[in-house]
């Protein structure tokens, strides 16, 4: 069984929901992108979607751009993203919170999906969400993430309809994320009762947990989608916390990671009352 | 000659020339980018949406363009005879009105109530702009806040034909950019804005359908070459950014072995300086935009800065189609560095009396070095793609001449 997995398991025994925190992996520098990776799961993160930059982030709003930029300027690499990985597992022991690595096919493509899923795998991570495969093209990697045992996290949106929805299902594992609007990241957000329906509708198809993300920026809203979905995603408003934490000329200031953690245990609270009440 | 055999049959039912093209887009534009497809496929066998687009071509775009035979130059060269098609007389001044027509004509019968559309040199959004304004269909253009500062004629003219230009100034602020910035746009307002992509790339069905609307230029061009010569021409070449004026000109080709086919890309400072735009010489397979195909990238696969004289050829990319036709060998490519491209820009002002656009002028580059080593007898065709009204004031700033 995945760490993902597990991981769902472990939030239903639990009765709650899960936060799937999304941060861009060497923002705004290598080190204090590791220490914010390090410290995610005491603030609450239940399972961490690590973003790998890419120059033109087609899915992607104004806030995760800027984040993959202060990152390549950083010198972030796929080495140096598998390196990441490989030392939050070492140094923390954590070997529960599942970690999935989110950005575009070019970074797949260019080092070969078979090496690319071997070399995951070794440094630590759990599989992958990947904006621009959709399940047309997805046999291309799907064989490799299996024989590594990692999970191929497939999105579903608004505009994925019914008869659609099983070809979407064939390639996807771990979870399902339903992309809650139409649009890129962090630009808009959707409402709680059109979340529910698009949520129960995928419920009817698939016995994978539901994630939910894009538009999600407050606790409330998190709770809001903690009520009805199994996880909810929050990446960009997390990355705006990050650049909050930068001086004018962009280095880190003392507050950047109390107030990136925080803002995640804020999340995580409305996450965890959900159904308390 | 069956479909097996055929350079002409491609692309798969999935998209893929090869291993090159497909669907590279996020989930939320699958479904759209499916109906898509089925609404060309509709279009393209109704004779009523053929009848419509021909009529289009013929009295409002001005086809056929002329296939003319440039004596002096051709005297000047010593070599082939050479002919230019003059898709440069088109309206709007480019090739890039074949496809526009053919797109929004799709646009409306789709039911589809804005269009978008991404640019470079500013030749695909006039076009755009022109035919939007045509049909009364709100227009907006996304181009690089650089091209928005080199291209300032055509931005106007975008904005005289009623269209909103946004500058995007993320990345190095050029075309890709602004193709990032449109399929951002078209990802939020899918269900009724239809993207009109300028070039032969992106997602299936982006690529062929670009091509079948451009291969009008081709087509012609057998038949005007036929009537001139009573044969057909030994030598194509044309310029390369995307590829949609070179892939329309070539395709009605690729199945006569005779006919050497040569696409001529942009080298900026020259392929070896690192600082051009040549993705098929200097570059290698990856995704981006939709596609699989030729890219200018590092190792790890970020995309690197293309550079170019031409806006219209600054491109990091390059259609699939092409990225194909390179691997099995069928067409040559080349390239033209800004000098040799500014230098063939003059020569053809004075020699023949037509100022090229600097795009096509990389493709004269070319043929300036090839045709004297061609026989007399050799029919050349070059893709006189656009008219050069919108770069005098690049080119005399390049010159060092103030207006």
């Amino acid at each position: 069984m995945s760490r993902v997995t597990k991981r769902f398991e472990k939030l239903k025994a639990e009765g709650r929901a899960g936060l799937i925190t999304y941060v861009t992996a060497g923002d705004p520098n290598l080190d204090v992108s590791y220490e914010i990776l390090k410290g995610l799961p005491a603030a609450g993160a239940d399972l961490i979607e690590l973003g790998m930059p890419f120059t033109d982030p087609m899915a992607d709003g104004p806030s995760i751009q800027a984040a993959g930029q202060r990152a390549l300027k950083a010198g972030i690499s796929m080495d140096r993203t598998f390196a990441m990985v490989r030392r939050f597992r070492a140094e923390t022991r954590d070997e529960e919170t599942p970690i999935l690595l989110m950005g575009y096919y070019n970074m797949i493509y260019q080092r070969g999906a078979q090496k690319f899923c071997a070399d995951a795998k070794a440094a630590g991570v759990d599989g992958f969400i990947i904006v621009d495969l959709p399940p047309e093209e997805a046999d291309q990697l799907k064989p490799h993430a299996e024989a590594n045992g990692l999970d191929t996290v497939l999105l579903t949106a608004p505009t994925t309809d019914a008869k659609r929805l099983p070809a979407v299902l064939k390639f996807a594992s771990g979870f399902v994320y339903f992309v809650s609007v139409l649009g890129i990241t962090g630009t808009k957000s959707s409402t709680a009762e059109a979340i529910q329906g698009h949520v129960a509708r995928l419920r009817t198809q698939t016995k994978l947990p539901i994630g939910v993300g894009f538009g999600i920026r407050t606790p409330d809203q998190a709770a809001d989608v903690a009520r009805v979905a199994d996880a909810a995603v929050v990446g960009s408003a997390i990355v705006e916390r990050v650049k909050a934490g930068l001086d004018d000329k962009g280095a880190p200031k003392p507050d950047l990671l109390p107030g990136v953690f925080s803002y995640i245990r804020a999340l995580s609270e409305g996450v965890r009352s959900a159904r308390r009440s | 000659m069956n479909a097996l055999n055929s350079y002409r049959a491609g692309p798969d039912e999935r998209g893929h020339f090869g291993i090159f093209g497909g669907r590279y887009v996020a989930e939320t534009l699958m479904p759209l980018i499916l109906d898509l497809e089925k609404a060309y496929e509709a279009a393209k066998v109704d004779p009523a949406f053929k009848a419509e687009l021909e009529k289009l071509n013929t009295h409002y775009a001005g086809r056929p363009s002329p296939l003319y035979f440039a004596e002096r130059l051709t005297a000047e060269l010593g070599g082939a005879k050479i002919y230019f098609k003059r898709d440069e007389l088109n309206h709007t001044g480019s090739h890039k009105i074949n496809n526009v027509l053919g797109q929004v004509l799709l646009a409306k019968r789709m039911g589809k109530t804005r269009v978008i559309a991404e640019t470079g040199a500013g030749q695909h959004g006039v076009a755009t702009a022109t035919a939007c304004a045509l049909f009364n269909i709100p227009c907006v253009v996304f181009m690089g806040s650089v091209d928005v500062e080199r291209q300032a004629p055509n931005v106007f003219r975008m904005k005289m034909l009623g269209a909103e230009v946004r500058p995007v100034t993320a990345g190095s602020a050029t075309l890709k950019d602004a193709m990032n910035e449109a399929l951002r746009d078209w990802v939020a307002t899918v269900e009724t804005t239809f993207y009109c992509i300028g070039t032969v790339a992106g997602p299936h069905p982006y690529p062929s359908m670009v091509r079948d609307f451009q291969s009008v230029i081709g087509k012609e061009t057998r038949e005007q070459m036929m009537a001139a010569e009573g044969r057909l021409p030994d030598t194509l070449v044309a310029c390369i950014g995307g590829g949609s004026n070179a892939m329309g000109l070539f395709h009605p080709f690729l199945d006569d072995k005779d006919v050497r086919i040569i696409g001529v890309e942009a080298g900026g400072k020259g392929v070896h300086t690192g600082e051009h735009a040549a993705s098929l010489t200097g570059g290698r397979p990856g995704v981006l935009h939709g596609n699989l195909t030729y890219l200018l990238q590092d190792s790890d696969g970020q995309i690197t800065e293309a550079h170019s004289i031409s806006a219209g050829l600054d491109y990091p990319g390059i259609g699939p189609e092409h990225a194909w036709l390179k691997d099995v060998g069928r067409v040559e490519y080349v390239s033209a560095t800004d000098d040799e491209a500014l230098a063939a820009f003059q020569k053809l002002s004075r020699v023949e009396g037509i100022i090229p656009a600097l795009e096509p002028a990389h493709a004269l580059a070319h043929v300036l070095k090839l045709a004297p080593s061609l026989p007399k007898n050799n029919l050349l065709v070059m893709n006189l793609c656009g008219r050069g009204d919108k770069d005098v004031f690049a080119v005399a700033e390049r010159l060092g001449v103030k207006l």
